[in-house]
């Protein structure tokens, strides 16, 4: 009895884990800014209090806002394609290859996965401006692609191991030239896993927040959590509320669109490997 | 770019038990080149600056004044250690990763039992569940602050034994209370995905067996589930905790560090960026890094993690 009740209920209690905030943030976008500042409480714009999209006008006609977001898709995808590029190359190597140093590679990865970036941003911020690149794309898009490799090499190795490689051969033995065999046997075999290792990848860049505000002063290449932080000045417990809600919303929206459309790969790539036993 | 690359990558690497030994040097050497650019690219953003800091660390030097520079030795690292303002922040940090992890791991746990049996809206759940996971930190602050604010937030009118003015922000308890909330909505998903994977490697007929042979729910779940995944536990308590310690996020929007919420990764960033002692900071930046280690050590060590097992996680 217990048993039957449990998932479902379980079910109810992580939606609402999951998605409560999230409303919350959405409900508080449309709140208008003078109800804010006298103090609104509750959960929903109480009578009179709505503000319908004013916030989301606003937010969209604040330049600041608009570079950050061309900032962080840019410099999000740049290092992403440019990471998963890279750690494609290692992912196949230790897949794949017997070579002195695999291990020391996979322990680096891990070392780094676990590095305290703070701890980098001090040297990182005296070192970009001796070589001209702090508070530009290239100064962010480098700090990403390294924090973003070893989630990306375990990733794609995991799944790189489960392709049946003799395959190709077996193409090739057909018939196929070796380029062909790599085309149509290879490739969508492996496309799942570099997909997986992308959005992963992209997520990090995103969300990124340390080397945001520490490696950029400028509109230059602030990205949107950067920019979300100092949208309103220095004082944390008097914020325009609905206008950053509604900033928040826009900048979660690619999330939730990607989470909508790829779900399914995303949890397969979290949880690659592991499910082999 | 991809694909050229893994073409010419192919024909070395066909297994052949018994391989001649210049195959298996040219598989060597091509492996390392292979791995060659992910290996600089991951130095030069860590090792380098860590050396740098390392340097860095023992001379007075503040960026604005930046000719004063003078050889200090050790006297950073002995004005850190000596400052109780560093051993609070160490303590409101090991307090931050003990609270977030110990209440993750219990709400994952369940997070993942329930995503394990779930046969309908499978889809719907595991959407849901990637949302918090997907958002970004500094927006999870937000929400989280609006939603504790006396002034504008709901969670007073919610709780029944709050009342509606009680400012969250306003002393030490309340504010930890708060961070952590956030840290933990927007974390838990990560955990209990990990321990999903984890639950998918129990089998199914040991439960079945256990079951057969009399064990309670209870029992099965502590003797026979949690045993079986003991490593995928290890791993993710291992990742969320280095994860935890390193907090920073979540304070910065929230109270930016007042009320003594202030984290070591926090500490160390006034220092560098907004103070500009660099000296002084890279000092703490190395004493961060350091107790990162002890940390993983630590971890490692008491709970045998097991890493080989870690590799498979991703």
């Amino acid at each position: 009895m217990l048993k039957k009740m449990g998932v479902p209920l379980g079910v109810l209690v992580i939606l609402l884990w999951c998605l409560l905030p999230v409303a919350w943030i959405i409900s508080l976008s449309f709140k208008s800014e003078q109800s804010i500042t006298s103090g609104n409480p509750g959960f929903f714009p109480s009578a009179g209090t709505g503000a319908g999209w004013d916030n989301y006008r606003a937010v969209w006609e604040n330049d600041q806002f608009r570079r950050a977001i061309v900032n962080s898709i840019g410099i999000s995808l740049i290092a992403t394609l440019l990471s998963v590029i890279v750690a494609t190359l290692a992912a196949y190597a230790i897949a794949r290859l017997e070579f002195k140093g695999k291990r020391l590679v996979l322990s680096l990865a891990l070392a780094i996965a676990m590095f305290p970036v703070v701890s980098l941003v001090g040297p990182l911020f005296d070192m970009w401006r001796a070589f001209g690149i702090y508070d530009t794309w290239p100064g962010l898009i480098i700090p990403y692609m390294s924090f973003t490799l070893p989630l990306a090499i375990w990733t794609l190795s995991a799944f790189f191991r489960e392709i049946p490689w003799e395959m190709e051969q077996a193409a090739q033995v057909d018939g196929a030239t070796s380029w062909q065999a790599f085309r149509k046997v290879i490739v969508p075999l492996a496309a799942p896993g570099v997909f997986t290792a992308a959005i992963l990848t992209f997520f990090f860049a995103w969300n990124d927040f340390v080397f945001g505000i520490s490696l950029t002063s400028t509109e230059a290449a602030r990205p949107i959590p950067a920019s979300l932080a100092f949208f309103v000045g220095p004082d944390p417990f008097n914020r325009p509320a609905s206008l950053l809600a509604a900033a928040a919303v826009i900048a979660t929206i690619p999330i939730i669109v990607i989470v909508l459309i790829f779900q399914r790969k995303i949890v397969a790539g979290l949880t690659s490997g592991a499910v082999k036993g | 770019m991809t694909t050229s690359v893994v073409q010419t990558a192919t024909p070395p690497s066909g297994r052949t038990p018994a391989r001649s030994s210049d195959r298996s040097r040219a598989e060597n050497r091509l492996g390392q080149k292979l791995v060659a650019p992910a290996i600089i690219l991951m130095l030069i953003v860590t090792a380098f600056p860590m050396l740098r800091a390392i340097w860095l660390s023992v001379y007075d030097y503040s960026l604005t004044a930046p000719d004063d520079r003078s050889f200090t030795g050790v006297d950073n690292y002995v004005t850190a250690l000596t400052d109780p303002l560093f051993w609070q922040t160490t303590g409101v940090t090991v307090l931050y990763m003990v609270v977030t992890v110990g209440i993750e791991l219990v709400i994952g746990f369940i997070f993942a039992m329930v995503m394990h049996r779930v046969i309908f809206a499978r889809g719907v759940v595991r959407t849901s569940i990637l949302i918090p996971y997907g958002i970004i930190t500094v927006v999870s602050g937000f929400a989280w602050q609006f939603a504790f604010s006396a002034q504008n937030g709901f969670v007073n009118g919610w709780l029944p034994f709050i009342g509606a003015d009680f400012n969250w922000f306003g002393e030490t308890p309340s504010a930890v209370i708060a961070i952590c909330i956030s840290e933990i909505w927007k974390t838990t998903p990560f955990m209990s995905l990990l321990l999903l994977a984890g639950l998918a490697q129990v089998s199914e007929d040991m439960i079945e067996a256990a079951k057969v042979d009399g064990a309670t729910w209870w029992q099965r779940l502590w003797k026979v589930i949690i045993p079986n995944m003991r490593s995928a536990i290890m791993v993710a308590v291992l990742f969320r905790a280095l994860d935890a310690y390193r907090i920073f996020d979540n304070i910065f929007v929230m109270t930016n560090g007042a009320q003594q919420t202030e984290s070591i990764s926090f500490l160390t960033y006034r220092q560098t960026i907004e103070q500009f002692q660099l000296g002084l900071g890279s000092a703490l930046s190395v004493l961060l890094f350091l107790s990162v280690l002890l940390i993983a050590y630590l971890i490692i060590k008491v709970f045998r993690v097991d890493l080989a097992a870690a590799r498979q996680e991703g």
